[in-house]
């Protein structure tokens, strides 16, 4: 798994950056419930943007079932939410995700990371248990803190949908 | 009220090439009835029928998608009717079976059983909403549920069923899925 790749704390992550790797990866549908981490710089820019197609939600489990279901059609889709309805998915990301070996895509915001500081060693808890999370479930996960990090994305997505499989990419900063 | 059995023969008449998803009971008595390869059942969590059904329907608008939902799985993703509606899929009809209890986990009642479904859907914003509780007049009326611009819900109220047998690893497994995919793509 991916390790923090930066210890400085004025360090750009551009959200337009984000969306056009998102959309490099062939991503049709986001998923979303809004998370006060990527609502300025991802949801708001991405609600605008007519190339994608946005599927608002009331909870973060449903979001796991739509992209199952679009699957089947071989329509991609990323799941844009807090690490909060990541959490309280697990059930959902446990079977179709990880048992029945669906691609399912989450990008997650980290509400509270200290973007200096690597997640499990967040003074959060929520932020500090996400990796090990992921580890026991044998979902990969990737952060992405920075613009330099931003290239993990769209190879992360395709591995996804070519394997079948989940990734958690953690957002560790507020993108611009 | 309908027994489920019952409704499930009328509906079938009426199936052709729609994905149908089912969940527990209502995956186990409409497996029986009719085993296709456009059937889906790996809902994977309780309540979450409704949105594969979303992801189904938004993926495929071409074609019709069925979800055949039971009452305590809709009530675990109730949010989802709100989602759904404001989706708009025109081609997804929604289906509850309200039986009133939790069949698949030992028939306990719903919190409250006669919580109303269709009220619910109706004021989440779906296209249209209809309940049934006498089969004759679900019969006159299903082909027409079922052409109807969605999303379109109904609720079906029904009896608590006759005991089944739960065969989940048959249902859930990845052969059905491969099966789904490849009917869907036209490859089988």
């Amino acid at each position: 798994m991916d390790a923090a790749t930066t210890t400085r704390a004025d360090v750009a992550l551009t959200g337009a950056k984000i969306i056009a790797a998102v959309k490099q990866s062939g991503v049709e549908f986001i998923l979303s419930v809004p998370d006060i981490v990527t609502s300025k710089g991802l949801l708001f820019p991405i609600a605008a943007d007519k190339e994608l197609k946005l599927v608002r939600v009331c909870k973060e489990d449903e979001c796991v079932g739509i992209a199952s279901g679009l699957s089947y059609s071989d329509k991609r889709a990323l799941i844009l939410i807090q690490y909060t309805g990541f959490l309280d998915s697990l059930n959902a990301i446990r079977a179709v995700a990880v048992e029945y070996k669906q691609p399912i895509v989450m990008m997650v915001g980290l509400l509270g990371h200290e973007p200096e500081r690597l997640p499990a060693e967040s003074g959060r808890y929520g932020v500090r248990i996400i990796e090990p999370i992921c580890d026991a479930m044998g979902i990969p996960h990737h952060l992405v803190s920075q613009d330099s990090d931003v290239a993990k994305i769209a190879p992360a997505i395709d591995k996804a949908y070519t394997d079948s499989s989940p990734v958690a990419i953690l957002i560790g900063r507020r993108p611009s | 009220m309908m027994n489920r059995d019952e409704c499930f023969e009328v509906l079938k008449k009426h199936i052709t090439d729609e994905v149908v998803v089912a969940s527990y009971s209502g995956a186990v008595e409409w497996n029986d009835l009719n085993p296709r390869a456009l059937n889906y059942f790996s809902i994977g969590a309780m309540g979450l029928g409704s949105s594969h059904g979303l992801g189904l329907a938004l993926g495929r608008p071409d074609r019709r998608v069925v979800v055949l939902d039971g009452d305590g799985s809709l009530l675990m993703n109730l949010g989802s009717l709100v989602s759904i509606a404001a989706a708009a899929p025109k081609n997804l009809v929604h289906f509850v079976c309200h039986n009133e209890c939790y069949e698949a986990n030992g028939g306990h009642p719903l919190p409250n059983p006669d919580v109303d479904f269709a009220g619910l859907a109706r004021s989440a914003g779906y296209a249209q909403v209809h309940e049934f509780s006498e089969l004759k007049s679900f019969e006159q009326q299903v082909g027409h549920v079922l052409a109807q611009e969605g999303p379109v819900f109904a609720t079906l109220r029904v009896k608590k069923n006759r005991p089944l047998i739960y065969k989940y690893d048959d249902l859930y497994k990845a052969s059905r899925r491969v099966a789904l995919k490849a009917a869907l793509q036209g490859t089988s």
